[in-house]
Parts: C-alpha cells; sequence; structure tokens
C-alpha cells in the first residue's frame, strides 16, 4: 500500500502535494462538483423558515437537539450479570474538542445509583488524625475550591480486547473515558483540618452507596492533587457520577475516584479490600499478580473514523480525528498512520494541552479510496511511547483484563466502513 | 505537612512554566491553606465513628467480636447468596465465582476465587459485612458475617465441616494465593522500555490483518446506528449490512387501572427502587435474584414458573396462600417475620402505608393475576 498525500500540512507540502493532484488544481484553482437541478432545501419554504418555534422555557433544563438522540451510552448486555453493577460507555465517535458533556460520561456502579440529597450527606475524616472531623456539604463549600480538567479512566477500559479485536465500535473499546472540568476542594485542605498524625500514611476513600466502595490511597498522593468535588463542568455532579460529592485521583484507575464519598480513615497501612485485591490487580502469564497498579499508562484512539462512524463520502478530503491522554502528564504528540504501521505522520494537536487531561488531535488527508489500517500512537510529557498490544502481550500475558493501552487498528474498506482488527 | 505542601507548591509552579511556554494561559493559584484551619466542620461523636467506621484490615483491625460455624454458614448462605453465587460458589450466569480455580492463575481460564485469587481473608469479612446480601447491605450480624465467611473457607476446601470461625482465629486462616502479590513495577518493566523515539518510516515490509472483530459478532447492533445518512455523492453502495436505526422505543408507560391512587401509585414507584435490584414487573419482566412480579396479586405464593422458590414458599404455596393485601403486607413489612426461611434479602418496608403505596404500584404495572 502506498502512502496517501495528506493536505495543507504546510505550503511546501501542499504545492508538492498539488502537483501530483488533478490538473485544475495545479494552476491553484480546484474544480468543484455541479449540481444537476436545484437544491429543493434551498429553493422550497422550509416549515422551520415559516412556523414560530418553541419558546424560552420550553425546556427549562435544555436537552440535545432531538436530530441528535442517537448519541447516547450504551450498554454490553452480556458483559455483567444486572445493570446495576455494570458499566456503559461514553459515545467517543460523536464527540469534539475534550469535553465530556456531562450526560454522556459513561457509568460504572457497583450497587446502582445512590440518590443522596445535598442536606442529608456527611463526610467523616476519622483515623489517625488529631480531632475526628464530620463535614456538611454547606461546609465544603466554604473551604477554598481549584478548578481542574482531568481525564477519569476506568481500569478495564480496552479490557475485553486483551485476547484480540472483540467488539466492533470505539465507543465499547475504549469508551469508559470521560473528560471533565471538576471544582472541588484540595483534599489536603480537608486533611489539614483534622490534623493527619505523623503516622497516617495511607487513607481508605469510602463510598455511601449500598456497595459502601472502598479504596486504599497513598498519603503523597492525597497531599499532592486530589480533590473532593462537588461540581462537573460548572454544575453540581451528575447523580451518576456521585452526586453530592466524589474523590477525584488525576491521572489514577477510575475506580479510586470513589463517588458519593462519605468518609475518609487516616491509617498506617493499606487496607487490601475487595477492589484492590480480587478486582483491579493485574493478573501476569505466571500467575503473579501486579498490586497498585494505579496510574493510567499513556493512550489514544482515533474516534473518527471508527466502526461506529465510517467515512461516508467517499475519496477526496478527509478529516481523522482522535483522543489521547495520560495519567502522568500531558500529550504533547500523537503519530497516526494510514498503512498499519510501515510509515508514520504527525498528528496536529488542537485544543487545551492540560496535565492529566484529554487531548484533541487530527490528521487531515486526501484518500484515494483504497482500504486503510489506521492507528494513533501517543507520546507523554514523561517521553514514554504508547505500545503496540503484542509488546504489551510480551510483558503481561492476556489474562490481566487492566490497563491495556495498547494501539488500536480500524481497517477501513473501499466503501468507508471501518472494522476493529488487529495487524501483524 | 509543609514539607508536601511546598512540594506542592514546586509543582504546581512547574506546570504553570510549561503551560505558559506552550502559549496557554492557565490560572493556577493553588488554594491556600489557613495556619490553625479553617474552622469548619465539627468534631465527630464516638458514635458516629462507630456507626460507619466498619472496615476490616488484614491485620485484623476493625473485626467484632464475635464467631460462626461452616453449619450455620451453610443455611444462611443458601438463604441469601446462593441465588447469585450458586450452591455451591459456582455463580449463576455472570455473578461471581467464589470457590474453585485453585491451579488455575498461570492458565488460559483463570478462576480468581476466594480460593484461588484473593490474598486475604480479612477482605472476604468486610466485604460480605459492607455490601452483601445484595440490595440488602449492612443487614447480616456480625455472627452471621462469620458464619458465612466460614462457610466460604469450607467451599473453598479451607477448613473442615465442624470448623468455627471467630474474632480469636481469625488470622490462623491464611489464604491460598498471599505471596502471588507484588507493587506495581511498571516504571522498571515498561516504561523505560516503552520510551524514546519510534521508528516513523518504513517500519515494516508489509502489514496484514490478523484479527477481525465483526467475525465475533459480539457488538451491540445499535452501535451502528449511527451510520444513517447516506450523502447524495456516496459511491459505494455494497456492505449495505448497515442495520436499520433501531428505533429507540419509548418505554410503554403502563396504563394505571381506574381505581388506585396516582399518587399511592407514584410513592410506591419510588419504594420500588428497593425492590428493582432482584424484582422486574411490567412488560418483558423475567426471573431474576428474584422472581418476575406480575400477575402476583391475587395469586398463590410461590407460584410463579422457573423461578427456585425456598422451601418456606414452598409451604406456604402447598397451604393455599394467596397474595392479597393482607398478606402482601405483612409480608413486606417483616419478610423475615411473616415467612421465616424465605430467601428475599430485605429488611422490610417501614408503614404500613408505604405497603398499601407499593401494592398499587405493583397491581399498576401489571402486577394482578388474571
Amino acid at each position: 500500500m502506498t502512502d496517501t498525500p495528506k493536505f495543507t500540512q504546510s505550503r511546501r507540502q501542499f504545492l508538492a502535494g498539488a502537483a501530483v493532484a488533478t490538473g485544475a488544481a495545479a494552476t491553484g484553482k480546484l474544480v468543484h462538483a455541479q449540481a444537476a437541478s436545484p437544491d429543493p432545501a434551498i429553493t422550497e419554504l422550509q416549515p422551520w423558515q415559516q412556523y414560530l418555534g418553541p419558546g424560552v422555557d420550553n425546556a427549562p433544563y435544555g436537552v440535545p437537539s432531538p436530530h441528535e438522540a442517537h448519541v447516547i451510552r450504551r450498554n454490553v448486555e452480556w458483559l455483567t450479570a444486572d445493570t446495576v453493577s455494570s458499566i456503559n460507555f461514553t459515545p467517543l465517535h460523536e464527540l469534539e474538542g475534550i469535553i465530556t458533556p456531562n450526560g454522556l460520561c459513561f457509568e460504572r456502579h457497583h450497587s446502582g445509583v445512590a440518590d443522596i440529597p445535598w442536606a442529608d450527606h456527611r463526610l467523616m475524616i476519622n483515623g489517625l488524625v488529631d480531632t475526628p472531623m464530620v463535614f456538611t456539604m454547606d461546609d465544603l463549600m466554604r473551604f477554598p475550591r481549584e478548578n481542574r480538567t482531568y481525564f477519569l479512566e476506568c481500569a478495564a477500559n480496552t479490557g475485553m480486547e486483551w485476547r484480540g479485536a472483540q467488539l466492533n465500535g470505539v465507543q465499547f473499546t475504549h469508551g469508559m473515558i470521560h473528560n471533565v472540568v471538576y471544582t472541588g476542594v484540595p483534599l489536603r485542605l480537608l486533611l489539614e483540618e483534622a490534623g493527619v498524625q505523623t503516622n497516617g500514611t495511607w487513607l481508605l476513600a469510602e463510598g455511601a452507596d449500598a456497595s459502601g466502595m472502598t479504596r486504599s490511597i497513598p498519603m503523597e498522593k492525597a497531599l499532592d492533587d486530589c480533590l473532593v468535588a462537588t461540581h462537573m463542568n460548572g454544575e453540581r455532579l451528575r447523580a451518576e457520577q456521585g452526586y453530592p460529592v466524589r474523590l477525584v485521583v488525576p491521572g489514577w484507575e477510575g475506580n479510586m475516584w470513589v463517588k458519593w464519598l462519605r468518609r475518609i480513615e487516616v491509617g498506617d497501612m493499606p487496607w487490601h479490600h475487595r477492589e484492590e485485591t480480587s478486582k483491579y490487580t493485574d493478573l501476569l502469564a505466571d500467575g503473579q499478580a501486579r498490586r497498585f497498579t494505579w496510574e493510567m499508562d499513556a493512550k489514544s484512539v482515533i474516534t473518527n473514523p471508527s466502526p461506529q462512524a465510517p467515512i461516508t463520502h467517499g475519496p477526496g478530503p478527509t478529516v481523522l480525528t482522535g483522543v489521547a491522554w495520560s495519567g502522568r502528564g500531558t500529550i504533547p504528540r500523537v503519530d497516526v498512520t494510514l498503512d498499519g504501521g510501515i510509515n508514520w505522520h504527525r498528528a496536529r494537536m488542537s485544543g487545551p494541552s492540560l496535565d492529566k487531561s484529554m487531548h484533541r488531535f487530527y490528521f487531515e488527508f486526501e484518500w484515494d479510496g483504497r482500504p486503510l489500517l489506521l492507528q494513533s500512537r501517543a507520546h507523554d510529557s514523561t517521553g514514554y511511547v504508547q505500545p503496540t498490544k503484542d509488546q504489551l502481550r510480551a510483558v503481561r500475558g492476556v489474562n490481566s483484563i487492566y490497563h491495556n493501552n495498547g494501539i488500536q487498528t480500524w481497517a477501513i474498506n473501499e466503501g468507508g466502513q471501518a472494522e476493529n482488527v488487529e495487524v501483524g | 505537612m509543609s514539607k508536601s505542601v511546598n512540594m506542592m507548591k514546586s509543582l504546581t509552579l512547574s506546570t504553570a512554566i510549561l503551560a505558559l511556554s506552550a502559549g496557554l494561559a492557565l490560572a493556577d493559584d493553588p488554594a491556600p491553606s489557613r495556619d490553625g484551619g479553617f474552622g469548619l466542620g465539627r468534631a465527630a461523636l464516638p458514635e458516629e465513628i462507630a456507626a460507619w467506621d466498619i472496615d476490616i484490615r488484614p491485620d485484623g483491625q476493625g473485626l467484632p467480636v464475635g464467631s460462626g460455624d461452616v453449619y450455620t454458614g451453610e443455611e444462611l448462605y443458601i438463604d441469601y447468596c446462593s441465588a447469585c453465587h450458586g450452591d455451591f460458589g459456582e455463580a449463576v450466569g455472570r455473578w461471581p465465582v467464589l470457590a474453585g480455580g485453585y491451579g488455575t492463575l498461570d492458565g488460559d481460564d483463570p478462576h480468581k476465587t476466594i480460593g484461588s485469587y484473593w490474598p486475604y481473608l480479612s477482605t472476604v469479612w468486610d466485604y460480605v459485612h459492607r455490601a452483601m446480601p445484595y440490595g440488602a447491605a449492612q443487614s447480616l450480624s456480625d455472627d452471621e458475617v462469620y458464619a458465612i465467611t466460614a462457610y466460604l473457607l469450607y467451599l473453598n476446601d479451607m477448613v473442615d465441616d465442624d470448623f468455627e470461625l471467630s474474632n480469636e482465629n481469625f488470622l490462623e486462616v491464611p489464604l491460598r494465593n498471599e505471596d502471588a502479590f507484588f507493587m506495581d513495577d511498571r516504571a522498571t518493566t515498561e516504561l523505560t522500555v516503552f520510551s524514546g523515539e519510534p521508528c516513523m518510516e518504513n517500519c515494516a515490509e508489509s502489514v496484514s490483518i490478523t484479527a477481525n472483530a465483526m467475525v465475533l459478532n459480539v457488538t451491540p447492533e445499535t452501535a451502528v446506528e449511527a451510520v444513517a445518512p447516506t450523502p447524495a455523492s456516496a459511491p459505494v453502495e455494497e456492505e449495505a449490512a448497515v442495520e436499520e436505526p433501531a428505533a429507540t422505543e419509548a418505554v410503554a408507560e403502563a396504563e394505571a387501572p381506574a381505581g388506585p391512587d396516582p399518587a399511592l401509585v407514584a410513592q410506591g414507584e419510588g419504594l420500588w427502587r428497593q425492590c428493582a435490584s432482584c424484582h422486574q414487573i411490567g412488560e418483558g419482566a423475567v426471573n431474576r435474584t428474584g422472581p418476575m412480579l406480575n400477575a402476583t396479586y391475587g395469586a398463590p405464593v410461590g407460584s410463579h414458573d422457573g423461578f427456585r422458590y425456598s422451601p418456606a414458599f414452598a409451604e406456604a404455596n402447598a397451604a393455599g396462600m394467596i397474595w392479597d393485601d393482607e398478606t402482601l403486607t405483612a409480608y413486606l413489612m417483616d419478610p423475615r417475620g411473616f415467612l421465616p426461611g424465605n430467601r428475599m434479602a430485605f429488611r422490610g418496608l417501614r408503614s404500613e402505608e408505604e405497603a398499601a403505596a407499593m401494592i398499587a404500584y405493583m397491581r399498576a404495572e401489571g402486577g394482578d393475576a388474571e
């Protein structure tokens, strides 16, 4: 497969590319398509041009356009026994930019969504502290707070792909992630209020839901950048994201971001609870298992085109886009390939580049209508480069479920349809 | 504490400098500490800490005084756990498997159970106590949790059938797989290996597809409905395997019969959340952890096909008990007292008013027998 020319990365590339394109382009003039007959969308009076639409307050809390009704979170029913302890997936192929709308942030619950009134919630800090404390939500709103944008990725994101290409859609292979602006109180300030004793080296975060979700977190992380968050993207947390308060543990696996946070206990060793022993430990090929694999490795994926978002326009100018993120910093660079990894190109980064936040990349190219093998490869600010799935398997085997950040391949056929494949 | 605060400041500073060099204005002043604290919140009372601080550690910290034996645990397990986890911990459907799997962790099909994978018994006690039975968390007594934990050890061939577990001997029962866990070592085994400038040109002779997702056909079909629009210029119509958009059917609202008070039904709908993790009702309802509840009002107790009822329900059925206002109210308010030995893990509604609301909701949703 020869490389497909990309368009205007620079003036020089543009001129060189134009020379091999059409004759007309060589003169700098593009020949546009001609319509055979007038477009009725223009020539006929449309109802919205003539009749009045709904007034203000028709939807006091606005909802997406009815023409976007297909843009929803989706569940894979066979994955779990029951939706009450299950997961659904963010429709990454329908989104742009870096911020996930609140209603599309994937959900993962262990005992369903807890319904807790703001006034009835309490946050307790106990254990190895000078003064065990209780805070109401109104108390929390009197502490200084910060605004920070972070991705939250479930450690099991892409976990169904360890043994090979399985789910045919970026929503399902990579949709256990969202990226949100959080407003919250630094956990450090609450710990200072209670007074952590010198032997307090770990803490246990506990949720108020019926699973009583618990995770052990080292004190160093708690004092560094954890937030006790009340707001997401400017409004109070959605119930399914932990209303009224959740823990934000930047760059670390989503399971630790305890929702409906009711208690922080300070201790001198980890608790080894269910979600950090039976689950969220990474079983290797030799039967040994890694524990406390907190950081999310750098990862990227092409969201368009992808199996749920095929190329529908035929050959010609084509926009490829995707997202990348790292639990260890920013993403200064993403490479993409159209031929399964024989030749790579630097993608164009666009939008805010924030620490432990999602990044958006683009690669515009001239599709010639031939099959493509699309991949993206993230580089993070530590110099780490996203590995191939086979590189990961060489280290970890195929039984670890969690932390699969291998390079994803989409095969595009002549018709523009995309499929989840692996290459070798 | 001041040391870590300083470290935090320098980290924040370097982030800000990086952001500036990228041409990005980032307002990033950290929220300030206050000497001596802010004086917000209040001291927690001992009773409050006791109510919430229920966590157990591997060293036994947090374990309450108590005990329970394998026989008692078996009875409790059959009543509260087996509907999901199976009579022998083998699990029903995709619920977690609790027993067996020894020696499978390094094979192609590892079974991660309490016996094969979990490192600490304290995790079992803590989790059963805080989160089980499913849908009725924290309803078991301490002694009941000891008994169920003892039975789980028995199911995993780790104790004999006359074993009694207590806070006294708890630390004498190590699990098999404790030593197989080690601290995340990616920093040495992966980060350096996966760093460096990668190949950009002519990185392989050729590339071919080695695996396809479509062969498996396990993706929800609605995944492709976004493909709908076909532009006039689209050159290719083959591969028309694109499914028509599955009509997003609005959930059919059950029409309430003329009789029931809408406010009562609405109250019942709110209460139903307590039931919904185990029971379904309405169109398409099926048996899950608990039986589906269509056509229940007016029908004999324990009469839905395909559901494995407890002996208590089977006896009530044989005795000709019918679900009516009286029996349903009594059962919903005190499930364990009304039919001792039944398997429903629910403490009960709090009042006759709640029971009336629940019955009204169930009847409105199709709960009446023909």
